[in-house]
């Protein structure tokens, strides 16, 4: 066990350093120039050499990045170009309401998705099964942006049940949430829905009823632990996605995390932070994975690690 | 039960599956439901105990337990009569069993769903449970998950789980085809000494004959449906009333009804004794054949055990020829088969046709792989569903580049008529085609590159007894006509009996005894042998095995430390080419 999560962070590491560069030739072919924007559209060319110079961004790529590397590997993330700050005490004030946002997305999601996709499977082709996954299929396919909007008309607006945007009490948390659990929910709905299928096929779901137990705890106890096992692989795979979701939703409700941070940033061409924000998702998502990994380990016994 | 009948749904709209079923079952007496794949006997036992599959339902008829009719019970009464009264026992104890919850857990569900216990006196119920049907250790058994028991095992497990709630019937859906048979062995009596300690009533449902006339006090053969007949276990063995019954029967191979003769069963008679001919060279040669798999792990992924599948083992095949190589599973017979046609590493030296095929190339093992073919157990897997068998059959050719146009369709045509199917069948799917026709399918497939060899990997395990009786008696004729050998790998030893000329008994990864088949069947000389030999079931009631050896054993695995280096065993020869373990 301590072997495989060494051997999977220092992949992990490998697989960082790969992001950085990729990230970083991306941010080098952009067209935009970061020093124009800091210095604004009155500035003189001199002066934009001048920035340029001292933020370094006149020596030769390799060079740029061989430092960026530096820093990073020794912690540093560098400053941002605009607000003259350590890109790392930004992502460090942003980063626990986006923590907060996630796991409320996640837990929203698999709640949601998971119920549905059981039930769906035990009323298999009746109007609820087939209602319900039109319903998930409006959730893979709906913009997060437009489900947002929608939740705060009819929930904050009209019913005025939620306050419309902002950070702070739990009311504030709960449409957020949901907006961002809504596109998984409906993923997670299809997936449990035919894992149950599935699993209600097996030999031991026929064993559990043929000892005469009731329905009730033959779902619950045989049929549903063993369908989630699939399921659990998936929600790693998930925080990538939500990641993304971050962004848009963060911006839609207003939520001060990293996803505004990282949309301020694109928009002024602040390169430390893009990459920052860049960095701390893929880690996340590395993370994440690593995380549902050792989770199947708890739930399926016969997973060994190697 | 009276007539009762059953239907499936289909496109077509309901399917008669059961037709007027009608047979009883008394205390302490064991019922076996005998019949062929698609007789019914499984959905019988389902609808017994309510647990038809989806799509499937009773139409008519009655179950009477004691004074309550089955049928007419609502579901919360048929809770109770579900595991208390009547338990089950299915076919596949890998699978049975939920994967997620130890057996402790399982065991003791099953015992307070039916009894008002304590959770502590149901676990010392259960691991009383598990040490009656003679698990060792039951107490550090009742933590493990089912993935850390072996097969049998797990069937006793079954078992326990079945018996835990005292039930009046058992009710065991062929609880042995699964298992290795000296495991069979010990299940079947495990049974029958619990039934005697319970006075359970058993209701046996199997396709194998052997199992019926062991175990069966009364027998209702089944085909499509319907009861075919019904009587005990003497009259049916002895004079089957039916002309189904008897030609069942006939095509069942029976253990040690080749005794004095001195060709495999259905060889031609005109066939000169391949051993005789000694100036040939063998078409298969091996020699010191080892196969060890490295199971890694840690941070570097290092090998941390290894698996001795196959320790130098050393045969000869001739033209001609059929060796059999039996054992149970685990044993390497499988991985000896791969390793001929360089399916996977291993060290040793084999000759295919004079050739060596040590280290060679995949282009370079080409031309070899013309002489020397492998057809395998599963017919329904084993051709791509999504192919026309036509083109099946026509791909090695094509591959091989020996054939193209009409010459192609010309050569598919007779192969296919070689082995027994129109040449109608060539544009169709193999999901259109029985199991038996499949195989077929596959032998043709095997054929077309006029192979000197075929390795047939449990070829006719899969397949109902009256069917492997044609595949045996079309692989025998080709036998006869092409000169063809045969590397046959099967467990089954009443089949390997029929079709062998000479026997390799392998255990743990080694030959433990070789030789001509009459003198491996009619004097074993291995213990090993010998007691694979005396844990196959014959159908003949008249030979039960009175008192038969409860064995509790189980073949050790061949998983090993890395620096295991195995003890060889030493072949004695006992002349004529027997050779054995001492």
């Amino acid at each position: 066990m301590a072997a495989y999560l060494l051997r999977r962070l220092l992949g992990s590491i490998l697989i960082l350093i790969g992001i950085s560069l990729v990230t970083f030739v991306l941010l080098y072919l952009l067209p935009a120039d970061p020093a124009r924007q800091i210095a604004g559209r009155s500035a003189t060319a001199a002066t934009v050499e001048n920035i340029r110079e001292q933020l370094g961004l006149n020596l030769p790529f390799y060079e740029r990045y061989l430092r960026y590397l530096g820093g990073l590997l020794q912690g540093d993330l560098g400053r941002s170009y605009i607000q003259r700050t350590e890109v790392s005490t930004l992502i460090a004030a942003r980063l626990p309401p986006s923590l907060l946002l996630m796991g409320a997305g996640i837990l929203a999601e698999l709640l949601i998705g998971l119920t549905l996709g059981v039930v769906a499977a035990l009323r298999r082709r009746s109007r609820l099964d087939q209602g319900l996954m039109v319903l998930s299929f409006v959730g893979v396919s709906a913009p997060q942006f437009v489900v947002g909007i929608l939740l705060i008309y009819v929930f904050a607006y009209r019913l005025g049940w939620f306050p419309l945007s902002g950070y702070g009490t739990p009311q504030h948390l709960v449409l957020p949430a949901l907006t961002l659990g809504f596109l998984g929910a409906g993923w997670y709905a299809r997936m449990m829905r035919s894992s149950m299928l599935d699993v209600m096929q097996q030999d031991f779901v026929r064993t559990a009823r043929a000892k005469g137990l009731s329905k009730a705890r033959v779902i619950l106890r045989h049929a549903v632990p063993n369908a989630l096992l699939p399921i659990v692989a998936m929600v790693g795979i998930d925080v990538g996605i939500l990641m993304s979701g971050i962004v848009v939703v963060e911006s839609v409700f207003g939520w001060p995390g990293i996803g505004q941070l990282a949309w301020q940033a694109i928009q002024r061409v602040d390169i430390p932070i893009i990459m920052g924000v860049t960095l701390v998702a893929a880690w996340a998502i590395v993370i994440g994975n690593l995380f549902a990994d050792v989770l199947a380990l708890f739930v399926d016994p016969r997973i060994k690690l190697r | 039960m009276r007539d009762l009948s059953a239907a499936v749904a289909s496109e077509q709209g309901p399917r008669q599956v059961l037709e007027r079923i009608s047979f009883d079952l008394y205390e302490g007496e064991t019922l076996c439901i005998a019949g062929e794949s698609g007789s019914g006997k499984s959905i019988t036992a389902l609808s017994l105990m309510g647990l038809l599959p989806e799509g499937a339902r009773v139409t008519a008829g009655e179950v009477w337990l004691g004074g309550k009719n089955l049928f007419a019970l609502p579901e919360r009464e048929m809770l109770k009569v579900r595991g208390g009264e009547i338990a089950m026992i299915f076919q596949e104890p890998m699978t049975s069993l939920n994967p997620v919850m130890t057996i402790g857990t399982q065991l003791v569900e099953a015992l307070r769903a039916h009894r008002d216990v304590s959770a502590s006196g149901a676990k010392a119920d259960a691991v009383q449970m598990l040490e009656s049907v003679r698990i060792s250790d039951a107490a550090r058994r009742f933590r493990q998950y089912p993935h850390e028991l072996s097969g049998g095992m797990r069937q006793r497990v079954m078992i326990a789980i079945a018996l835990c709630c005292d039930p009046k019937v058992l009710i065991a859906d062929e609880p042995t085809t699964a298992l290795d048979v000296t495991i069979q062995a010990q299940i079947l009596a495990l049974m029958e000494d619990l039934q005697k300690q319970f006075r359970t009533a058993i209701l046996l449902i199997t396709h194998d004959m052997g199992v019926v006339a062991e175990m069966a006090d009364r027998v209702v053969v089944m085909n499509q449906g319907q009861v075919v007949e019904s009587d005990n276990v003497a009259n049916v063995f002895t004079s089957p009333r039916e002309a189904y019954t008897q030609k069942l029967l006939a095509a069942v191979p029976k253990l040690g009804s080749m005794a004095k003769r001195d060709r495999p069963l259905r060889a031609a008679h005109s066939e000169k004794a391949p051993m005789s001919d000694q100036r040939h060279q063998p078409v298969v040669r091996v020699r010191d054949l080892t196969v060890r798999f490295d199971i890694v792990g840690g941070l570097l992924q290092r090998p941390l055990r290894r698996v001795h599948a196959v320790e130098r083992i050393s045969f000869d095949i001739a033209a001609g020829e059929t060796l059999a190589l039996v054992g149970e599973s685990g044993c390497g017979k499988s991985t000896t088969g791969k390793a001929l046609l360089n399916l996977l590493p291993w060290e040793g030296r084999i000759a295919v046709a004079g050739r060596d095929i040590a280290g060679l190339s995949p282009a370079a093992m080409a031309p070899v792989r013309r002489d020397i073919q492998m057809i395998f157990q599963d017919p329904f897997a084993s051709l791509d569903p999504r192919m026309t068998v036509g083109r099946l059959v026509a791909e090695p050719l094509v591959i091989h580049r020996m054939a193209k146009g009409q010459e192609l369709e010309d050569r598919v045509v007779e192969l296919f008529r070689r082995v027994g199917l129109g040449p109608d069948a060539l544009r169709r799917h193999p999901h259109e085609f029985s199991g038996g026709q499949r195989q077929r399918i596959c032998i043709a497939r095997a054929l077309t590159l006029n192979p000197k060899i075929i390795v047939a990997d449990e070829s006719v395990s899969a397949l109902d007894v009256s069917v492997q009786a044609q595949v045996l008696e079309l692989l025998q004729e080709l036998q006869d006509e092409l000169d063809l050998s045969f590397l046959f790998i099967s467990h089954d030893m009443s089949v390997v009996e029929q079709v062998s000329h000479r026997v390799a008994v392998m255990y743990l990864g080694q030959i433990v005894e070789l030789g001509p088949r009459a003198a491996v069947f009619e004097n074993p000389r291995h213990d090993y042998t010998k007691r694979l030999l005396e844990a196959v079931p014959i159908a003949d009631p008249t030979r039960r095995r009175g008192d038969r050896v409860r064995l509790t054993g189980e073949v050790p695995s061949p998983v090993r430390p890395l620096d295991f280096s195995p003890d060889y065993v030493r072949l004695n020869d006992y002349g004529n080419g027997h050779l054995a373990a001492v």
